[in-house]
């Protein structure tokens, strides 16, 4: 399996990844992960370091991605070595090891689409070169229906729409630790995000502060809190606590530490898995109404939505929602049945299926040499 | 002529030629692919009809249905062998609609699998039918993209398919009977 982002840097496509990869292995498969790495020590022992990530804006946000010779020459010594019945490389238009492997292997090769990309990157010079990669991928996996819709209409080609799994378990909660009496609202994301909404928020606590002068505001992930709070008076930043990165223990430990998650997401996202692991942990969603959040939330039912970008709205709705109980605790309820749909126990035989309706007995994946050749041209004669 | 135009002329002669070895080069993998992708979604076909005739002679259904199924499966087991691949792909779809008309029926199909050997005998029948669906739609985005680079005026002109035949799709009708869809309500790719 392919991770085309840094492992250190907690993610979507990441999370996916280590989900898929160890509910694969409880069920007694082999898997080897390649994926960039800043620090080697915190990758488990199936995972193999790609190289070293390089800080690039890709898509819309910002992610350490690997490339270079070096790069690919750790790419084919992998494919060489690893002798695997399938490849699955998650995000195969990723600038990174993904695509790098697309290109330097041939055989069953499955591709997971994450992220909607927009109209012109894809019609963009560099696209011509991913065609080839792109031409390799026996199978082709969506994670959303905005992932899918990107694929048929821009890049040609078909998927199957397989949602992101959750170990629920990872997430459940045994003893929430909220306090009645400070109402606490959580943010978790990216920082240095603008998609992530942080702005959103911050704009809609005076509102939120003043219905409910005790709340309390966490705002966790990695990146710097400085710029966002620039303008925010001393009596609201009072009420702020940040948190600074989490690790993956420590993201549950937060929600349960939460009566509400708030989602206040811009544009760019095509799934949601934090919305689910919220869920999972019985901590209540309000979250803007993103396409993907509303399908994921049911339009309503398991979540609450407000107008996306929607400052006062969401002031509102996160008055509403912490000060009534019952009401929290009907959410919570809602969301820890939903967020099973997405269980990484039910999403795993899906994607087995796709895996073997692809692989034929003798086949394995191998090194292709003419690929690289033809790759190397194509980057050529684009530049 | 000056030096400098056979300079000329002989890069962009260079260049179309690396270009024209670049372009069969990725039709041959395409076609490989197709070729793979088609030697899957066949044995993924008779490992259903192995799978229905498992079932229909295990006793775990009724004797009408039983029948049903053991002819078509049996006739589509023939079928692979010594029919044409247009008569293979029409009996496959009447199998097909065997299952269909004896499975589509969730609550039937519960009271089936609520003992053995009915319980083992329908996953394994759901599985083989959500491979042949997966597969033939694998399959089919293949030759599409075969198709389409063929297509081209370049690969036309210059003859670079050599002389594989043009692949066509693999059209047969492969839905699930409601009765094997399995209880995962966000896999709705198949249902397409």
């Amino acid at each position: 399996m392919v991770c085309p982002y840094d492992w250190g840097t907690p993610g979507g496509v990441r999370s996916h990844v280590q989900g898929l990869a160890t509910t694969l292995q409880s069920r007694g498969h082999e898997v080897s992960v390649l994926t960039p790495v800043e620090d080697e020590s915190c990758l488990p022992d199936w995972a193999v370091p790609g190289g070293k990530p390089i800080t690039v804006s890709y898509n819309g946000s910002v992610a350490g991605l690997s490339f270079g010779v070096r790069a690919t020459r750790r790419v084919r010594r992998w494919i060489r070595d690893g002798e695997f019945d399938v490849l699955h490389v998650h995000e195969p238009l990723a600038p990174s090891l993904s695509i790098l492997s697309c290109w330097s292997a041939r055989g069953p090769i499955i591709g997971t689409w994450h992220s909607s990309l927009d109209r012109s990157r894809i019609l963009s010079a560099g696209y011509s070169i991913a065609q080839t990669a792109m031409e390799k991928i026996s199978a082709s996996i969506a994670v959303s229906e905005d992932a899918r819709r990107t694929l048929v209409t821009h890049v040609g080609g078909d998927a199957v729409l397989i949602p992101n799994g959750v170990r629920t378990a990872d997430f459940r909660v045994a003893t929430r630790s909220t306090n009645p009496d400070v109402p606490t609202l959580l943010f978790l994301g990216r920082l240095d995000e603008p998609r992530k909404g942080l702005d959103v928020l911050v704009a809609a606590l005076p509102q939120i502060l003043t219905a409910i002068p005790t709340a309390r505001i966490l705002i966790a992930g990695p990146g710097d809190t400085a710029e966002h709070l620039a303008g925010v008076p001393a009596a609201i930043r009072d009420r702020i606590e940040i948190v600074g990165s989490v690790t993956d223990e420590g993201r549950r430990d937060i929600f349960a530490r939460s009566d509400v998650y708030v989602a206040p997401h811009i544009g760019g996202e095509s799934f949601g898995i934090v919305l689910i692991e919220a869920m999972a942990a019985g901590t209540p969603v309000l979250a803007s109404d993103l396409p993907a959040f509303r399908r994921v939330l049911q339009d309503g039912r398991s979540g609450v939505l407000f107008p996306t970008g929607d400052a006062p709205m969401l002031a509102k709705s996160a008055v509403d929602v912490l000060s009534d109980a019952p009401r929290r605790a009907e959410l919570a309820a809602a969301g820890l049945i939903r967020a099973q749909a997405f269980d990484w126990e039910r999403i795993v035989d899906d994607v087995l299926a796709v895996y073997d309706s692809v692989r034929l007995p003798d086949s394995r994946v191998a090194e292709d040499l003419t690929g690289q050749l033809v790759g190397r041209l194509r980057t050529w004669r684009s530049s | 002529m000056s030096p400098w135009l056979w300079i000329v002329v002989a890069l962009v002669v260079v260049i179309g030629v690396l270009y024209l070895s670049m372009t069969a080069g990725r039709l041959d993998r395409l076609h490989k692919r197709v070729d793979t992708s088609l030697l899957s979604l066949h044995s993924h076909l008779l490992r259903r009809s192995a799978s229905t005739l498992e079932l229909s002679t295990s006793g775990a259904l009724d004797p009408a249905s039983s029948v049903l199924l053991a002819d078509v499966a049996h006739r589509a087991q023939q079928a692979s062998q010594d029919q044409p691949a247009d008569q293979w792909r029409s009996v496959e779809s009447e199998l097909t609609a065997a299952l269909l008309a004896t499975l589509d029926d969730p609550d039937e199909v519960a009271e089936v699998s609520s003992e053995q050997p009915g319980a083992a005998l329908l996953a394994d029948l759901a599985d083989r039918c959500q491979r042949v669906a997966l597969s033939r739609r694998f399959h089919n985005d293949a030759v599409q993209s075969t198709r389409r680079q063929r297509a081209r005026p370049i690969v036309r002109i210059f003859r670079l398919a050599g002389r594989t035949p043009l692949p066509v799709t693999w059209e047969m009708d492969d839905t699930v009977p409601s009765g094997l869809q399995s209880g995962n309500a966000p896999f709705r790719g198949l249902a397409h």
